[in-house]
């Protein structure tokens, strides 16, 4: 039961890792990788912010080098009836004569046996006819409904082309037809260029970059996917890290496990040392025991990586979605590469945490372990020296925490997270023996005799209660640290939106939102809806996605004639917002978020060079502002400026401001009234504010699951430890029988020591946790993220959680309490 | 020898004869006990009968194997007879239920172990007030202090047993068994872990607090010293009373 106990603990440490680790691989750009395969095999793209002139693949095109070009039109398009987002994309069927697009439709319109469907140029130049990929069960002939932007369109599927299981999943269509349904006629998203066989990339590009405008950007194709993954590296790492408590919680397990083995296990070392084992005899039984012990959690943990990578993939890619770039999950491969991961994280981690114990094993002496009578052995706890290296390690971590990055990593800060838990576990054995010792009699004389009993044997065991509550509190720890991080958060954000978010109405397209989609709105109806009685005025917020300094970033404009009345922002400088806008009124000045200038190391002052509908000018920040909204960062400018580079008037979103005493209810019901025929979604401040925070909570629900399982792995520990107490204790349990102890109170005795288990550990927790959540929040975010978070003290969820955790300890007593009631007093007494 | 040359010899029925059953605190009547092990049942004490009084110091005396220790886990109500009965201080040990044994063996009965059976994690006082603990009786240290002095170890109380002899962890032992006035109390082998001088004190406790305390004192023993301190011995042999010597 108790190695059942233990290398299910491995298993789980094993799985959290590996699904982590799939399903960061399966959630990050697997819309953009279904967008790169479409996109066939090409070595060279053309971007630029705001689209690419159409002359520019006319230039290219006429070209005198062996080139192939192609063009591209890439945005989203939603499916009403099924609430799914798809990559929607345009290309030139004629001209292209794509492989698999044509070839597939043809197929498939020939072997419809429905309607006999034949496909003509007429047909693929119709701007609703579609091309879909297999998992959506269409077949040629067929309608589906599609939203872009604000408008929905009845669409004909054509054919139908094989998409692996949805995870090449699109909408294609005419790229002329996209054009016109997305309003961007005249600009091309993506030009993509095929080399001659064998061409130096790097030469070509430089080549070509000469023709372009300044503002046009070439670079070889995927680039987009690569800055995803840049961008997504620091959320990803984070999340791995996490995942890499159950392991060290599990490692803790093992290495008691393996401590007690020893123990328990002194005298038949010393038969066997006598017989004439040496020390590398020892040393490769019990090596060989974690390896069997890594080998078998590693094998367990493999298929519940595998289902758990799934989950994990889900939510992780509502996160990416929200937070980064559009994405869904993609299909999860357990490769060979992740089945080597899992056996060397298993064996690994196994191997490592038994080399003490083993250590120690090695050292018995044949005499000494065979004594007769001889009392169990009690290993030396050095207390003092353990504090004094937990102080050491304290201030170590202190001083990491206040190190740079490196690389854009918080290096330091992990180094000063583990240290602090080493330095926690360093002084856990003088905590729970002081701790043990100055309250077992106030606690006898509340609770009993039991609870007497209990606080001096985990004293007394302090090696092993010590590594237990170091296990369980390393847990209680992080869920602390995370719980008040995003706590902290959480309370920043909901601050930063009441300042945030002015208007009594906002707008948006309808379709699922995500920080890389910006579709619009129209004019004709923004002009109609700011003509409406009750309004006061209405801010057209247009956004970008644009490419600066090799990440994706949006780039977003405001009508600032709007705004200055009606906004009150938080700025670095922490000068008025009129005085900062003011700057910015149609003029090369923009303001920036808090993360972008994380991300980009720029301040206010510096100037930014930005490449804007085929021209690249300079911007100076005229002040950075406090953003929760997303991590990719924002540029904001005047909406007259950014008109002149990029002249499409459709905005994004609109946020309406109303008249005083003008009736909400009323203007809304006008607003959806003139609206009709549009896909607009309409939310009030306080909607908004609800769906940000219900997507803030999404976004954070896959700590909370690493958590759980963190948790749960050190709740099974706790169980095994309690096994193996009732085991090593047993003639304890058998003469309390024989003293007049009943059942009931044995069961009580065990129930109070997994309780205390589980107190020292929450507040031992609950510190560590505190100073963690300090290096969380003023170190790690912000060195991955570049958000300032104020300190928040989130009490009812992490009394909740703790609570949670504390009945869980207790709990993990009840199976020990059982055995412990079940003995035998008869016979445990009499055993020497 | 000298215990034959300075005792009544009797047969195990003769001894029940001559002994009156109303001042008798444990009682063995017809008592039989079986062990199953592989299926097979092996007989641990056959047809056995015995009565101790207050105040009788009774040494149990036999092979390895006899079935002292059994005769003591019954006497002790922590085991029960295949048949026959058990009365400790009249009640009948197999007809109580587990709450009423348990409460029996806190009120009636203390048991001293050979290897002490001492709680490394309590203190001296702790260890010794531990049955009145487990039974919520009140003035626990009191009563542990009295024990303690009647054992000769006052001033050790706040000591933990590591930081004792062996013969004052018996002694430790036998208050403990004391502590709550027990009317029996049952020594497994309580001089086999000591040395013969040692030993020899604890007997001569054991002999003296019997007769204070009135208590019916059954020991087991291997040794002939041992037994030589007790009015009555009780060789058992092959589960069976072979003879009941009383001086």
């Amino acid at each position: 039961m108790r190695l059942g106990l233990m290398v299910l603990a491995v298993a789980l440490g094993v799985a959290v890792v590996l699904a982590i680790d799939l399903a960061g691989d399966a959630a990050a750009g697997s819309f953009h990788s279904s967008m790169e395969t479409l996109a066939g095999d090409n070595d060279l793209e053309v971007v630029a912010s705001g689209g690419v002139p159409e002359r520019i693949f006319a230039t290219l095109s006429t070209e005198p080098v062996p080139i192939r070009v192609t063009a591209r039109m890439e945005d989203f398009a939603n499916l009403p009836n099924s609430k799914q987002t798809l990559p929607l994309i345009g290309i030139d069927l004629i001209g292209e004569g794509s492989r698999f697009i044509l070839e597939g439709a043809v197929k498939s319109s020939s072997s419809s046996k429905d309607t006999g469907y034949q496909t003509s140029f007429e047909q693929l130049m119709e701007p609703t006819s579609i091309w879909v990929g297999a998992s959506l069960k269409k077949n040629p002939g067929d309608t589906l409904e599609l939203l872009i932007n604000d408008r929905t369109y009845m669409c004909t599927v054509r054919g139908v082309y094989p998409d692996s299981n949805g995870t090449e999943n699109a909408i294609v269509m005419d790229i002329a037809a996209a054009q016109r349904i997305l309003g961007r006629t005249g600009t091309l998203d993506r030009i993509l260029i095929k080399l001659p066989r064998n061409a130096d990339l790097g030469e070509w590009e430089k080549k070509l970059d000469a023709g372009l405008p300044e503002g046009v950007q070439i670079r070889p194709q995927g680039s987009g996917t690569t800055e995803n993954r840049k961008m997504l590296a620091a959320f990803r790492w984070n999340l791995r890290l996490l995942s890499y408590i159950a392991l060290v919680v599990g490692a803790f397990l093992i290495y008691n496990t393996i401590s007690v083995s020893v123990v328990r296990r002194r005298p038949e070392i010393g038969v066997v040392r006598a017989l004439g084992a040496s020390r590398a005899d020892i040393l490769f039984a019990f090596l060989g025991e974690a390896v069997c012990l890594g080998v078998a959690g590693a094998l367990l943990g493999l298929p519940l990586g595998r289902v758990m990578a799934s989950g994990a993939a889900k939510l992780m890619a509502l996160t990416v979605d929200s937070l980064y770039v559009s994405s869904r999950p993609g299909l999860i491969e357990l490769s060979a590469g992740s089945v080597a991961l899992a056996l060397l994280i298993g064996i690994g981690v196994s191997v490592i945490s038994a080399l003490a114990p083993t250590r120690e094993a090695m050292q018995v002496s044949p005499v000494e372990a065979m004594a007769r009578g001889r009392r169990e052995y009690t290993v030396q706890v050095h207390k003092e020296r353990d504090v004094l290296i937990a102080a050491m390690l304290a201030g170590v971590a202190a001083f990491a925490a206040r190190l740079p990055a490196v690389a854009g990593k918080p290096l330091f800060g992990y180094l000063a997270t583990v240290l602090l838990i080493a330095s926690a576990s360093f002084a856990m054995p003088a905590l729970v023996s002081f701790i043990s010792r100055a309250t077992s009699k106030l606690l006898g004389r509340l609770f009993g005799v039991e609870a007497l009993l209990a606080s001096r044997s985990l004293a007394a065991s302090l090696r092993r209660s010590s590594v237990l509550v170091a296990a369980l509190s390393t847990s209680v720890a992080m869920m602390v640290s995370v719980g008040i991080m995003v706590g902290s958060f959480r309370q920043t954000v909901v601050a930063w939106m009441n300042d945030e978010l002015p208007g009594d109405l906002y707008l948006r397209p309808a379709g699922n939102p995500a920080a890389d989609r910006h579709p619009t709105i129209s004019v004709e109806l923004t002009e109609k809806i700011a003509g409406l009685p009750g309004i006061a005025a209405v801010d057209r917020l247009r956004a970008y996605e644009i490419n600066y300094g090799g990440m994706p970033v949006t780039l977003a404009s405001v009508d600032l004639r709007v705004l200055h009345v009606y906004h009150q922002s938080d700025f670095f400088s922490g000068r008025p917002t009129g005085e900062v806008l003011a700057e910015l009124r149609g003029q090369a000045n923009v303001i920036v978020s808090e993360p972008f200038t994380y991300k980009h190391h720029v301040k206010a002052g510096d100037t930014l060079q930005l490449g804007l509908g085929g021209r690249k000018d300079s911007f100076r920040i005229a002040d950075v502002y406090f953003d929760y909204a997303s991590e990719r960062g924002y540029i904001l400018m005047d909406r007259e400026v950014l008109l002149r580079y990029l002249p499409d008037p459709t905005p994004s979103t609109l946020a309406v401001f109303l008249q005083p005493g003008a009736d909400a209810q009323a203007v809304r019901a006008a607003i959806l009234e003139i609206a009709a025929g549009h896909q607009i979604l309409i939310f009030s401040d306080k909607d908004l504010r609800g769906e940000a925070i219900r997507i803030f909570d999404r976004t954070f629900a896959i700590t909370y699951a690493l958590e759980a399982v963190a948790i749960i792995v050190a709740v099974m520990g706790i169980a095994g430890a309690l096994i193996a107490l009732v085991i090593d204790r047993r003639r304890e349990f058998g003469l309390l029988r024989f003293l007049g102890a009943s059942s009931g109170q044995l069961r009580k005795l065990i129930l109070v020591e997994a309780g205390l288990l589980g107190l020292f550990a929450n507040a031992a927790g609950c510190v560590l946790g505190y100073f963690l959540s300090l290096i969380l929040v003023f170190v790690i975010n912000k060195q991955s993220f570049g958000w300032t978070i104020r300190f928040h003290w989130p009490f009812p969820v992490l009394l909740g959680a703790l609570t949670i955790v504390y009945v869980a300890t207790v709990l993990a007593g009840l199976y020990p309490a059982r055995l412990a009631v079940r003995l035998n007093p008869l016979e445990v007494v009499h055993e020497e | 020898m000298i215990l034959r040359s300075t005792t009544n010899h009797q047969t195990a029925s003769d001894a029940e004869e001559h002994h009156h059953p109303a001042m008798s605190i444990l009682s063995l009547q017809n008592v039989s006990k079986d062990y199953v092990a592989g299926g097979q049942k092996i007989p641990a004490l056959s047809d056995v009968s015995l009565t101790v009084s207050g105040g009788e110091f009774v040494a149990l005396v036999g092979r390895s194997g006899c079935g002292k220790s059994t005769l003591l886990n019954l006497a002790g109500a922590m085991d029960f007879p295949t048949s026959g009965t058990v009365m400790i201080d009249g009640q009948v040990s197999s007809t109580l239920d587990e709450k009423a044994q348990t409460r029996l063996r806190r009120d009636k009965v203390g048991f001293v172990f050979q290897s002490f059976q001492l709680l490394h994690t309590l203190t001296v006082f702790e260890n010794v007030e531990l049955p009145l603990l487990l039974a919520g009786k009140p003035r626990a240290r009191k009563a542990a202090e009295e024990r303690l002095h009647w054992v000769e170890l006052d001033g050790l109380g706040d000591r933990f047993p590591h930081q004792l002899s062996g013969g004052q962890m018996q002694r430790v032992a036998i208050a403990r068994a004391l502590v709550h006035s027990p009317k029996i109390l049952l020594a497994d082998e309580p001089t086999g872990n000591l040395d013969t001088t040692t030993g020899s004190m604890i007997l001569e406790l054991l002999r003296r607090l019997t007769q204070e305390q009135k208590t019916a004192t059954i020991m087991a023993t291997h040794s002939v010293e041992a037994a030589s301190v007790c009015a009555t011995l009780v060789r058992l042999r092959d589960g069976r009373i072979e003879e009941v010597v009383r001086r």
